[in-house]
C-alpha cells in the first residue's frame, strides 16, 4: 500500500510523534505491513525538482498511490488566494494541492487534529486564515473538499484526530486499512476510527481513586483529581490515552496536567482558560459524558463525604504523604 | 545571471523554498522563503496569560518543549517566581531530552541521506555510507529509531508526552518524579549512552568530550568505526569543513545553567537583549521601523512588492547572528569548535560536528540532574499572575536562540512576540539590504544544472525549523 504525505498548516507533531512508533523502527514496522511511502516531507529523499515531479505524475494520475495522509490544517486565505501556504517551488497554493490529490488517492486520512478539524490554525480571532479541516470546520462538515466528499475508495476523510496524534492511532490505522479495509462503520460521526475515538480518556486513568473520592488537586503538580478545578476534560474526551500509553509509560494526566481533549473538534477554543474548570454554583460545567447532572451533583457529594484521610490527604501535595494502610492478616493458623 | 527557485526543500521541519541567483553556475545572491504563515501571536491576544503554555507547544513539533518553556520563563518573569530546585532540575531534563532526540533526528533522519544522494556514486565512502543512511531504507533507521523513542520514554516519564506536553509551568513541572521513577529515568540515560557509544561514536563520551582541535578530531575519527567518524571522513573528502560560513557572528541565551549566554563576533562579547530588534522591510508584514519584539507587532500585507517571505529579519546590534549547537558551543568556549571556527568559519562541517558534541557533553550532565533529583521536595512553586505586566522567555532550543515576549493587560495577553531559532538563522534582508546568515553562507556555492548537491548540505547544516520560523 503507498502512501503519499503532505504537510501544510500544523506544526508537523504527528510526524515526530509517529517516529516514536514502539517497539520496532517505524520504517521495519510500516514494510513489513506492506506500506511504504511514496512521498513524505520529512522523510523522503526527494528535493526539489525530484519532489515536484514525483507530486505531479500522482497528481496527474501518471502514478498510482493508495493513501493521502494531510498534516495540518487547509489555509484558504487570504480572501481565498491560498497565499498562506504555497508550494515551495511551484507556487501553488497547498489547497490546490490536495484538492486534486485527493480525487487520485483512494483513501484520504486527516493527520490530527488540525487537518481534520481546523485546530489553532483556525483559531486566530475572525480566523483571517480561512483555515479549515479536509472535511469539517470545528464541527460543522464542509471543509475544504466538502461534506459529500467520498474518495475512490468510497471513504469519508478518515480524521486520526488528536494533537499531536499518537502513533499508534495512525500506524494501525493504516495497517488495519491494508489488512482488511475500512468501513464507515468504523468510524465516528466525526470520522475518528472508533478503535481508539470509542473510549474516553478518562478510561484507566491513573487518577481514579482520587476521582471516585472527588479529591480534587488544588494547584499545579497535585496528585488529585484534575476535573473539578484544573480543566481536565478526560471524562468528555474520546481517546484511548490511559489504555494505550505515550512515550513508554505516559499520558497527559499521567504528567500531571489536564486533558485538554486535543481529539475533538474545536478543542482550542474552549470558551475558558485551559488550565481551569469552568464552574456554575461551585459544579463544573462539563459533566462526564453520559452522565445525568442530578445523579452527578448527589453522588460527588456522597463520595466527598465518604473520602479516606490518605485519598484527602495525598490529593493535594505532589507526592504520597499517607500510605495505603496494611491489613493485618486476620484469623489463627 | 539565473534565477532557480528551489523547492519544496524536504527533510527540514516545516516549509522551505530557496531562490537562487546564479552567475557561471556559482550563487551570487540567495533569498530565502517561509512559504507558511499561520499567526499563531494572534492566537494569543486576549487569552488567559496561562494559556500560553498549551498553545505556543503546538507552534512546533519538534520543538515544542523549548515553545513550553520560553512561555514558562516568560509568565514567570511576569509572575516574579522562580522554579523550585527539582523543577529547574525537571525542566533541564525535559528540554535536553527534546534537543538531544532533535539533534540526533536531525543527523540520522534529514543530513546524512544526502550523501546517499547518486551524484556520490564515484566516492570511495559511497557504498558503506549509502546503504547506512539511505532515506528510510538505510540501515540506520532500524538503529536510530527505537533508540530515539526509548529515549523519549524520558518525557512519558518526565512530561506527560511529547510532543505537546503542559508539564512546564513558570514555577517548575506539574510532574514530582518519585524514588523509583529516579532509577528507572537513569537507566534510561544508560540505554542512550550506550547507543551514542557503540553506533555513532565508537568510542565513550568522555573521550569525545576530550578532543580539543580539528586535527585531534580527524586523527580520532580515522578508521574508526562509528556513524560520527564516518561523516566526518566523507565531509572531510567533500570540502564540507571549508563550505557554508555565514559570517561568524553568534548569539545563545544559554542553556541548562551549562552553556552560557552571550555574543560572539571573533571573541566573546556580553549580550543585552534589549538591543534585538525585528525588521519587516522584505515580510509580506506591515512596513514600519524596526521594533523591539516588546513592541513588535505582525500584520499581514500579503501583497507587499518588496518582500519574499513571511520570516521576519531579526537584528542584534543592528547585525544578523547566526544560532544554534555551533553558536552555544563557540560562546561557550569549547576549545574544538573554537579552533574549527577560527581555522574555517562555521562551515557544514563544524555545525554538525558541535551538535553531536552536546550529545556526548548533555547525557552527563543529565545523568547528574536526575541524581540531584530530591523526591519528597516540591517540583512547583506558586505564584499569581499580574493584571498588568510583562515577561520575557529567553531559552536555547535544538536548533538555538528563542525567545518570547508578552505583556498582559487586564488580566489578559494584549501582545505575545516569538523570534524563534530559525528566523534568526534564515531571515531574509533587512532594511540595509543584509541578508540573513543562510542567504550569506549560500553565496559562492555551486548550483544549477548538474551542481553537487552542496546547497542542500549547507541548508540542513543549520537543521531549519520552519514552522517555528514563521509561527
Amino acid at each position: 500500500m503507498k502512501v503519499l504525505w503532505l504537510q501544510s498548516g500544523g506544526c508537523g507533531g504527528c510526524t515526530q510523534s509517529l517516529l516514536c512508533a514502539e517497539p520496532r523502527s517505524l520504517f521495519d514496522e510500516l514494510h513489513d505491513a506492506g506500506i511504504e511511502f511514496v512521498w513524505h516531507p520529512a522523510l523522503s529523499l526527494e528535493s526539489g525538482d525530484e519532489a515536484l515531479s514525483v507530486l505531479e505524475d500522482c497528481a496527474e494520475g501518471r502514478r498510482a498511490f493508495d493513501v493521502l495522509c494531510v498534516e495540518g490544517a487547509m489555509l484558504r486565505g487570504p480572501n481565498g488566494s491560498g497565499k498562506f501556504h504555497l508550494m515551495a517551488g511551484d507556487g501553488r497554493p497547498l489547497t490546490e494541492w490536495v484538492t486534486q490529490l485527493a480525487q487520485r488517492a483512494r483513501w484520504v486520512f486527516a493527520i490530527g487534529s488540525c487537518t481534520a478539524y481546523g485546530g489553532f490554525s483556525a483559531n486566530t480571532p475572525g480566523n483571517p486564515l480561512e483555515a479549515c479541516g479536509l472535511q469539517f470546520d470545528e464541527h460543522t462538515p464542509g471543509g475544504l473538499l466538502g461534506s459529500d466528499f467520498r474518495s475512490p475508495g468510497g471513504l469519508p476523510v478518515v480524521n486520526i484526530a488528536g494533537c499531536p496524534t499518537h502513533p499508534g492511532w495512525v500506524v494501525e490505522t493504516l495497517e488495519k486499512l491494508a489488512l482488511e479495509g475500512l468501513a464507515e462503520t468504523d468510524l465516528d460521526e466525526v470520522g475518528r476510527p472508533l478503535f481508539y475515538a470509542g473510549e474516553l480518556v478518562h478510561h484507566g486513568c491513573a487518577r481514579n481513586e482520587y476521582y471516585e473520592f472527588k479529591a480534587s488537586a488544588e494547584k499545579s503538580s497535585d496528585l488529585g483529581c484534575l476535573m473539578e478545578n484544573l480543566g481536565c476534560k478526560g471524562t468528555q474526551a474520546h481517546a484511548d490515552c490511559n489504555l494505550r500509553p505515550w512515550n513508554g509509560n505516559g499520558s497527559c494526566l499521567r504528567g500531571g496536567f489536564a486533558c485538554i481533549a486535543c481529539t475533538e473538534p474545536g478543542f482550542e477554543s474552549p470558551g475558558h482558560a485551559f488550565q481551569e474548570t469552568p464552574k456554575v454554583a461551585g459544579i463544573p460545567i462539563g459533566l462526564p459524558t453520559d452522565m445525568p447532572k442530578a445523579w452527578f451533583v448527589a453522588l460527588a457529594a456522597l463520595s466527598k463525604s465518604a473520602t479516606p484521610k490518605r485519598v484527602r490527604d495525598n490529593a493535594v501535595v505532589d507526592h504520597l504523604v499517607v500510605r495505603p494502610a496494611i491489613r493485618k492478616k486476620g484469623g489463627g493458623k | 545571471m539565473t534565477r532557480i527557485v528551489v523547492g519544496p526543500f524536504n527533510r527540514v521541519e516545516g516549509d522551505l523554498e530557496i531562490s537562487l541567483d546564479l552567475e557561471a553556475g556559482r550563487v551570487s545572491q540567495a533569498r530565502v522563503n517561509s512559504p507558511l504563515f499561520r499567526g499563531f501571536e494572534q492566537v494569543m491576544i486576549g487569552r488567559s496569560p496561562l494559556d500560553a503554555l498549551a498553545i505556543v507547544p503546538r507552534i512546533c513539533g519538534i520543538c515544542s518543549v523549548s515553545q513550553s518553556a520560553a512561555a514558562a520563563s516568560a509568565l514567570a518573569d511576569a509572575m516574579g517566581i522562580v522554579p523550585t530546585a527539582n523543577g529547574q532540575l525537571a525542566r533541564h531534563l525535559i528540554q535536553a531530552t527534546e534537543n538531544l532526540a532533535d539533534h540526533l533526528t536531525h543527523f540520522y533522519l534529514f543530513f546524512m541521506p544526502d550523501f546517499a544522494r547518486p551524484a556520490y556514486a564515484d566516492r570511495a565512502w559511497f557504498p558503506d555510507v549509502a546503504a547506512r543512511f539511505m532515506a528510510v531504507k538505510g540501515s540506520a533507521a532500524a538503529d536510530v529509531l527505537p533508540a530515539r523513542a526509548s529515549f523519549l520514554r524520558l518525557m512519558g516519564f518526565l512530561a506527560g508526552r511529547w510532543p505537546h506536553t503542559l508539564a512546564i509551568q513558570p514555577g517548575g513541572s506539574t510532574r514530582a518524579i518519585t524514588a523509583g521513577e529516579r532509577i528507572r529515568l537513569l537507566a534510561l540515560l544508560r540505554e542512550f549512552r550506550s547507543f551514542l557509544e557503540r553506533h555513532l561514536f565508537g568510542d565513550s563520551l568522555a573521550s569525545l568530550a576530550a578532543l580539543d582541535s580539528k586535527a585531534a578530531l580527524l586523527a580520532w575519527a580515522k578508521g574508526r568505526p562509528g556513524d560520527f567518524p564516518s561523516f566526518l571522513r566523507a565531509a572531510q573528502d567533500l570540502g564540507l569543513d571549508r563550505i557554508g560560513r555565514a559570517e561568524d557572528r553568534f548569539l545563545s541565551y544559554g542553556a541548562y545553567d551549562l552553556f552560557p549566554a552571550g555574543r560572539w563576533q571573533g571573541g566573546l562579547l556580553g549580550l543585552d537583549a534589549a538591543d534585538i530588534v525585528e525588521d519587516t522591510e522584505h515580510a509580506w508584514l506591515l512596513d514600519g521601523m524596526p521594533r523591539h519584539p516588546a513592541d513588535g507587532e505582525t500584520i499581514v500585507a500579503a501583497d507587499k512588492p518588496a518582500a519574499y517571505t513571511w520570516c521576519k529579519a531579526p537584528r542584534l546590534a543592528e547585525q544578523p547572528h547566526e544560532v544554534g549547537a555551533l553558536a552555544r558551543q563557540v560562546i561557550a568556549g569549547r576549545p574544538l569548535l573554537l579552533d574549527m571556527v577560527q581555522a574555517d568559519g562555521g562551515s557544514v562541517m563544524a555545525r554538525v560536528v558541535a551538535r553531536l558534541l552536546e550529545l556526548a557533553l548533555v547525557v552527563p550532565a543529565m545523568e547528574a540532574w536526575v541524581q540531584a533529583l530530591r523526591p519528597g521536595e516540591p517540583f512547583c512553586a506558586e505564584g499569581v499572575l499580574p493584571d498588568e505586566g510583562s515577561g520575557v522567555g529567553l531559552v536555547e532550543a535544538a536548533r538555538g536562540s528563542l525567545g518570547h515576549w508578552l505583556s498582559i493587560r487586564r488580566g489578559h495577553i494584549e501582545r505575545y512576540q516569538i523570534i524563534a531559532p530559525t528566523t534568526w538563522n534564515f531571515s531574509p534582508r533587512d532594511r540595509n539590504g543584509l541578508p540573513g546568515p543562510l542567504e550569506q553562507a549560500l553565496v559562492g556555492l555551486p548550483a544549477g544544472e548538474g551542481a553537487p548537491p552542496t546547497v542542500q548540505h549547507v541548508v540542513r547544516s543549520f537543521d531549519p525549523c520552519m514552522v517555528c520560523t514563521v509561527h
